[in-house]
């Protein structure tokens, strides 16, 4: 298991998914569930929409004045006791975590569920450093007995059925839990992670939200994992992009009750956890240290491009589980550490566009991610604009530029244009039979799956002009 | 709006090239609707298929050219709500402000034809007559980015004889996405393929839309199925023009 990296063949990777019915049924599961328990939780929120708009307010405001609140954050986060520190890119985050790690002798760190260190690597820098780690969401468990990534950023383990788990857990727990019943498997892995909870010399999460106002960091789970992972061991580590910065707890709540419900279709996590500093004198448990590291990987770039209000991004999944591709080829198939619409926006500014090249294009521009978005986030708009700089960079392919270089030069001449027509329709209508085209040359990628009917034998403007000349004689 | 609006039909290539009854239908529509209409010989294409590759100043220059055509109507009304939805996005090609104007004017007064005559004109189908069955698919553009949702559906229930079944999944991508289906045509069909599935469970004689890429998609997928269903433009429907033969079919 490697660091996230995002290979050039995607259409490989689709193709892999797209023939794997097992994966198809495990996709269909879990985001069909989805989305219907977040039609339901929209439907009992009739504030929804005011919500969605304010929680998008207040990302931007944060994004606006992000300068202001960092500072604001390092001085009350400090204050409270965390030690903060800032990484460039994801070498160095990981980098300073594994730091810390060696510093403290840490032999064993349980780790909750978090995207921002699948984005710096740090599951495979924490094996580098020889350290153990121990994965403690549940379904990031069970990725990590099957050596895999997460294919979605809140079921990191969906592209696996319970069946899957069954095996996993058979091989991977000693001694193995019955696997028909779905409630002994929890009992299972909540036993073998029990052990390693309280043997931890460091845990590890990210954090869902920066409070500026008291130099807090918030967790959100559902399996109290974040909780365990992160007060017993002495020593805590967040990491956090830097985006994730809000003014104060209220702000926090806020974009708790359209994240919460766009994700799971909850009204509120099991688990909603504000981390202050370290343990203080008189408290009955807590880390001994707290060490917050504030990652960039690209984030203030984005300030200053297209990609600005993908910052606004509270990483949800709804516009995956809403997405056409995404349901017919899963997380992996996209390459990087985000898959869906949001990661293909996501994934060439932290990759580059080159080896992600496709990201931008495997996408039907539908729009129903943007209907969904928590925070609005103009994800189609952002999609285009990588488009416009993959045309600007001449990366996409030549057959497909001349094509469209050819259309374009003959639509700015309508004479040239209209000719064009009326010579390649009878050429096309040589290829029907029967009102259909089953084949034709050039036409492969449509006519591989779906008939193409039969082009008219005469353009409707010939038609019309000439009904037109009628009508005056 | 004026006693007899001057409108500009933008005809879509694809509509001129592939399916010009879609054309007459929409002429017919505004014509009976009171509307004074007149089909610009100049037009060609709105710029989707550049503009969706990421080739901006291609799109800017088809976009100056459509509005150099249309601005002097007082509506461009087109059958396809994809677009529609270019031609209302024509402003963000714009750098200069004196064509972004230009671009905003014009896009303030583009409709698709269902929306236009739902809600510019306040039309009702009167004495439209077809015994069938039929079902609806909501093309993305359209729906999203026009928000033409309701307005079919409350024309299409004014024909009389027209049973209209609920598509399972009518406002999801069919998987046409433009140059997203010859680009990537196996995750294309996957997705058109649960849609013609759905399309199929209704067992309507026939499936309507607003947008000719899509019906296309779908038209011919359906074909390889085997399936027995007919696709119409829901224009079509709407000017009594769906008694011949549908997408597809020989004449």
């Amino acid at each position: 298991m490697g660091a996230p990296q995002t290979g050039p063949d995607f259409k490989a990777r689709a193709s892999a998914a797209l023939s794997d019915a097992h994966l198809k049924v495990a996709i269909d599961r879990t985001t069909g569930t989805g989305q219907s328990k977040r039609a339901a939780a929209v439907a009992a929120f009739p504030e929804f929409e005011a919500a969605r708009s304010r929680a998008a307010a207040i990302k931007d405001h944060v994004i606006a004045h992000l300068d202001h609140y960092l500072a604001e954050f390092e001085r009350n986060a400090t204050a409270a006791g965390a030690q903060i520190h800032w990484a460039r890119n994801a070498a160095e985050a990981a980098g300073i975590v594994t730091r810390i790690c060696r510093d403290e002798g840490a032999r064993i760190v349980t780790r909750s569920k978090s995207m921002l260190g699948e984005e710096i690597g740090l599951p495979h820098a924490l094996e580098e450093a020889g350290i153990e780690r121990v994965e403690t969401d549940l379904a990031e468990h069970i990725i990590q007995l099957a050596g895999e990534r997460p294919s979605h950023i809140i079921w990191p383990a969906m592209h696996r059925t319970r069946e899957d788990v069954a095996d996993l857990f058979r091989d991977g727990h000693s001694p193995p839990p019955n696997a028909e019943d779905p409630e002994a498997m929890v009992a299972s892995a909540r036993r073998v992670l029990r052990e390693k909870f309280l043997a931890a010399d460091i845990g590890i999460s990210g954090a869902n939200f920066l409070v500026a106002e008291t130099g807090a960091t918030c967790t959100v789970t559902n399996e109290g994992n974040a909780e365990l992972s992160t007060t017993p061991p002495r020593v805590h580590i967040v990491t956090a992009g830097i985006e994730k910065l809000v003014p104060s707890t209220a702000h926090a709540m806020a974009l708790l009750r359209v994240l919460v419900r766009s994700a799971t279709g909850g009204e509120v996590t099991q688990y909603t956890t504000f981390h202050c500093g370290p343990k203080r004198a008189g408290d009955a448990d807590g880390p001994e240290v707290m060490h917050v590291v504030l990652v960039d990987n690209g984030r203030t770039r984005m300030l200053g491009d297209e990609f600005r209000e993908m910052l606004r991004c509270v990483r949800c999944g709804a516009c995956m589980n809403h997405c056409v591709v995404y349901r017919q080829i899963g997380g992996h198939a996209y390459g990087g550490t985000y898959p869906g619409p949001m990661g293909a926006v996501l994934t060439p500014v932290l990759d580059g566009l080159a080896p992600s090249k496709d990201l931008p294009f495997a996408c039907t521009m539908n729009g129903r991610c943007e209907e969904v978005c928590p925070v609005k986030i103009p994800l189609k708009t952002m999609l285009k604009a990588w488009r416009v700089r993959s045309w600007d960079s001449q990366q996409q392919a030549g057959a497909m530029r001349f094509g469209l270089g050819l259309w374009g030069f003959a639509a700015r001449r309508p004479w040239l244009y209209h000719i064009g027509t009326w010579l390649a329709l009878p050429v096309m209508r040589l290829f029907g039979r029967g009102g259909w085209i089953r084949r034709m040359p050039l036409a492969g990628g449509w006519t591989g799956s779906r008939d193409l009917p039969t082009p008219a034998a005469r353009s409707f403007m010939a038609q019309y002009r000439s009904a037109q000349r009628r009508g005056r004689e | 709006m004026p006693a007899s609006p001057q409108v500009g039909l933008f005809v879509t290539c694809l509509v001129d090239a592939m399916r010009p009854q879609i054309g007459f239908a929409t002429l017919r529509l505004l014509e009976s609707a009171g509307c004074t209409v007149e089909v610009p010989r100049a037009q060609t294409c709105c710029g989707q298929p550049g503009g969706n590759s990421g080739d901006r100043r291609g799109a800017a220059a088809l976009a100056r050219q459509v509005i150099e055509v249309f601005e002097g109507f007082d509506y461009l009304v087109a059958p396809s709500g994809s677009c529609v939805g270019q031609i209302r996005s024509y402003p963000s090609l714009m750098d200069d402000a004196g064509w972004r104007r230009r671009a905003e004017d014009l896009a303030s007064r583009s409709y698709d034809i269902i929306g236009f005559l739902r809600d510019v004109l306040g039309w009702q189908p009167d004495g439209v007559r077809l015994e069938a069955s039929a079902t609806y698919h909501d093309s993305c553009s359209g729906l999203r980015e026009l928000g033409v949702e309701r307005q079919p559906r409350e024309l299409l229930a004014g024909v009389a004889g027209l049973e209209m079944r609920p598509l399972e999944g009518a406002n999801i991508c069919c998987g046409f996405g433009g140059t997203f289906c010859v680009k990537y045509p196996e995750i294309s069909t996957a997705i058109l393929s649960e849609k013609t599935r759905n399309i199929r469970d209704t067992g309507a004689d026939l499936l309507l839309a607003g947008d000719l890429g899509c019906l296309m998609n779908m038209a011919g997928r359906l074909n390889r199925e085997g399936a027995a269903t007919r696709c119409f433009h829901t224009a079509e429907v709407l000017a009594g023009m769906a008694d011949g033969p549908a997408i597809g079919e020989e004449g």
